[in-house]
């Protein structure tokens, strides 16, 4: 599953760095922890958070992940997009629920 | 002491979490520049990104410091306080003396100082109440 098919499959809008989006999905993970996340990321995952700030796109980009997912209606401040288009960093919002976006990648083939 | 390839040191400002980060993604560009093993960058990352948000969260200001030489890398803090009182408890996983306001943006679950140690092959640290903190980390090529 690609970033773009994820965002299509999650009714959601990719807010940064489209160009990443045919990125290849390669294992995902849900927490808000950043220290948790920064322990246990990996390349190519996707990350599902409502965390919003812009310590988010360092952990994502420190990891080389294929993209953030926001979801539960929750939107990134200005200077969050900001930082995340100047690293490439995909971050996705989306109205479902961040279980309904495990299911949406677990569906997809992420294992 | 094997020989000194490159040193670079990054100022850490307390609080300023808007910058957090950015000398841990300097630290990876230049491991990826010398052609560092990825999994070793990965480590690295981790070390460096806990260590410049400790500085940032916990100190008064500091020093995040690499060195790389041929057959190691080492990664170490130097702050100018306020110290920690207790080293054995900073170093327990879940133990943390973060504020709420910290604790909101994902940070504070006592997880920093034991992803560094288990990250480093070598880890030091020595601190006291009332001075400052070094941290030395190495990893091995």
């Amino acid at each position: 599953m690609t970033v773009e098919e994820l965002a299509l499959a999650v009714g959601g809008e990719i807010l940064t760095a489209p160009e990443n989006a045919g990125r290849t999905i390669g294992s995902a993970m849900t927490c808000d922890l950043l220290s948790w996340v920064m322990a246990r990321g990996k390349a190519d995952m996707a990350w599902v958070t409502v965390q919003t700030n812009i310590n988010v796109v360092a952990v994502a980009a420190l990891h080389d992940m294929a993209c953030v997912v926001i979801p539960e209606g929750m939107r990134p401040d200005a200077p969050v997009t900001e930082k995340a288009a100047e690293e490439g960093v995909v971050l996705i919002r989306t109205d479902a629920s961040a279980y309904s976006v495990c299911c949406t990648l677990h569906t997809g083939g992420v294992a | 002491m094997s020989e000194q390839i490159l040193t670079e040191v990054f100022e850490v400002e307390a609080g300023d979490f808007v910058a957090a980060g950015a000398a841990s993604a300097q630290i990876k560009r230049i491991l990826k520049q010398l052609s560092v093993n990825s999994d070793l960058i990965r480590r690295a990352a981790i070390i460096s990104y806990e260590a410049e948000l400790n500085l940032v969260i916990h100190s008064l200001g500091g020093k995040l410091i690499l060195r790389v030489m041929k057959d190691r890398v080492v990664i170490s803090t130097e702050d100018v306080g306020p110290g920690i009182a207790d080293i054995s408890l900073a170093l327990k996983e879940g133990w943390s003396t973060a504020s709420d306001d910290i604790r909101s943006m994902g940070f504070g679950a006592g997880m920093g100082l034991p992803n560094i140690k288990r990250n480093a092959d070598d880890f030091e640290i020595r601190s006291a109440a009332g001075s400052g903190t070094t941290i030395v980390t190495t990893i091995y090529l």
